[in-house]
């Protein structure tokens, strides 16, 4: 088995024109359905081995760019890169390097898992000891070595995601896209595939991820983009973009809902905004970390207000998204459910 | 070159590795044509008069054309599938060539076909059949049977990927083939039809094709229906091979 994966040795490594420039490259792309602009000006850079996140709700334009990059959809306007290829006049050479697993799991259900694997292989134009070498190993790899010879119309859907993931590692892509990977998933099944991806990165791939859910991206992602109606509102880490949202947030339980209103006149001094109250509980972002919690305590005890619990953490992507969007990342929670 | 053959060849294998897993494809291939030829054989067989012919040698020919006709349906559906689950998706990502899911999916049902001719033509036998010509008159009737089935698998893949689910793909096949078969010389001979039907019927396709084969298996008069037949054989080809190529790059493209 190892000898047949050896002999196909990655595709992968071996090609790597230009090896300074970013893995994905995208410039100006504009892509549009009759009036609707799906991608209205994008432009994006992934750094090669790394985790780009592409955050937004559903209809934002994800899986838009993420056709145009794997060579499906050609874009209006603008160009994008992979790996040195450009997406139109270099799309059968991409077609090579890539790996695609979609938001819906693209196998065939009457094939077993190991036939699945077997023919995306030979049409890598692997021969076919080596397509069913590399499928047996990839089974391994994903635990599904006990359904292998099973039609895939038995799986579960976690399995059915995982099976898809191996077909697009079939031919050891150095770039991967996964269209929401994890769409629909239990959180058994969502954790470990989050694991192979994690595994991925380390052995090198670079991997542009599209998801609607902020701890995926935040678990997952070096670098976040967030996506809105076809442009990007923002690029950086986890961290930096928490940032632009301000500093700490301080929480206080109130022991009693009616005095929320001393609590904010209490507490307003400590905060370059009005605190927000919700029933009993008060929130506010804090200037300064250190000493704020005492400081809380020491205001709100001067206003005779009883304080239940007191709490000081770090903004989510949730808050960020909130921010810049102006409506929260689930929005489109009910198109997710079709698609599950 | 050699790529193309290669993937049509993938492609046509996979699409028949999972026909014995899908029972009821496997089904409306083995049993319902076994089913219908006996039902018209001894149904109707007794109330059709066929001058010149027993009705069961009048009737194979016929119900092998319908069959075959039907055949493309494997396509129509199984297209349409591949579109919706992101199959098409994942071949297009592939560096695969781009003719081979169509040329795949087509060829794979030249092997279902002949499989329905196969079993077709046994129970025929079976139950009285015969041929009246020398075998290579058969053999050319088999081929003629092929080739019109290949061209139909054309049409289906245009039907699957013009219409929206699995089950539309079914009904618009059903609609547009059904009347089409039977106002034809396929069950009844065109002249006991009413006038417009027979009209109808003398200038449909499936008629010529099944004189032709009466010809070619039964030693029937009417030689000229053969080469018209080999034409319509082209002629649908010509027209819905392109079509389904358009087609399916647009619902790849969307």
């Amino acid at each position: 088995m190892h000898s047949a994966q050896d002999a196909y040795s990655t595709v992968a490594q071996a090609a790597s024109p230009g090896a300074g420039e970013p893995a994905i490259t995208v410039e100006g792309v504009y892509k549009s359905y009759g009036t609707v602009e799906a991608l209205a000006g994008v432009d994006l850079e992934v750094v090669r081995g790394t985790v780009l996140g592409l955050l937004g709700p559903n209809g934002a334009g994800k899986t838009t760019l993420v056709r145009v990059l794997t060579t499906l959809l050609t874009p209006d306007a603008g160009t994008a890169r992979v790996l040195g290829c450009d997406v139109v006049r270099d799309a059968a050479t991409l077609r090579e390097r890539i790996g695609l697993a979609g938001q819906y799991a693209a196998i065939d259900e009457n094939l077993t898992g190991l036939e699945n694997l077997t023919m995306v292989g030979r049409l890598y134009g692997q021969p076919r000891a080596v397509a069913k070498a590399r499928g047996r190993e990839l089974l391994e790899r994903f635990d599904l070595v006990e359904a292998a010879g099973r039609p895939a119309k038995t799986y579960s859907g976690g399995m059915r995601r995982r099976l898809d993931l191996a077909a697009a590692l079939v031919a050891k892509p150095p770039v991967l896209f996964l269209d929401e990977p994890t769409t629909g998933l239990d959180p058994r099944s969502r954790l470990s595939l989050w694991q192979v991806i994690e595994e991925l990165v380390a052995e090198g791939t670079t991997v542009l991820l599209t998801t609607q859910y902020l701890d995926e991206a935040d678990r997952l992602a070096n670098t976040i983009a967030v996506i809105d109606h076809g442009r990007l509102i923002a690029e950086g880490t986890s961290d930096q973009l928490k940032d632009r949202v301000g500093g700490e947030r301080l929480e206080v339980s109130l022991d009693d809902g009616a005095e929320s209103a001393a609590a904010v006149r209490a507490l307003a001094p400590m905060s370059d905004d009005t605190p927000d109250a919700d029933g009993n509980v008060v929130k506010l972002s804090v200037r300064e970390r250190s000493g704020s919690i005492v400081e809380a305590v020491h205001r709100l005890s001067e206003a005779g207000v009883g304080v239940d619990d007191l709490a000081l953490r770090r903004p989510t992507l949730d808050d960020v998204f909130l921010a810049l969007t102006g409506h929260a990342a689930e929005d489109g929670s009910d198109e997710r459910e079709q698609g599950a | 070159m050699r790529r193309l053959v290669t993937d049509t060849m993938i492609v046509a294998e996979r699409n028949l590795i999972r026909l014995p897993r899908a029972p009821e494809l496997l089904l409306a291939f083995t049993v319902q044509p076994i089913m219908f030829l006996l039902l018209f054989r001894y149904v109707f067989g007794g109330a059709i008069s066929t001058p010149g012919y027993s009705y069961v040698d009048f009737l194979v020919p016929g119900i092998i054309v319908q069959n075959i006709a039907f055949g493309g349906f494997v396509t129509a559906i199984g297209l349409n599938e591949d579109v919706h689950k992101g199959l098409i998706d994942r071949f297009r990502s592939l560096p695969m060539a781009r003719a081979a899911v169509l040329a795949g999916r087509t060829l794979s049902d030249v092997v279902t076909n002949a499989l329905s001719i196969t079993i077709l033509l046994v129970t025929g036998l079976i139950i009285g059949f015969a041929f009246h010509t020398s075998a290579l008159d058969a053999i050319a009737g088999l081929a003629l049977l092929l080739l019109f089935g290949y061209a139909f698998s054309w049409f289906f893949a245009f039907v699957g990927l013009l219409v929206s689910s699995p089950e539309s793909a079914n009904s618009v096949g059903f609609i547009a083939v059904f009347p089409l078969t039977f106002i034809s010389s396929a069950f009844v001979p065109v002249q006991s039809m009413p006038a417009v039907l027979k009209a109808f019927a003398e200038v449909n396709p499936f008629t010529i094709v099944v004189d032709a084969m009466r010809y070619l298996w039964l030693g029937a008069p009417d030689s000229s229906s053969v080469w018209e037949a080999f034409v319509w054989v082209f002629v649908i080809m010509a027209v819905f091979a392109p079509l389904a190529v358009a087609r399916y790059r647009r619902a790849a493209g969307r």
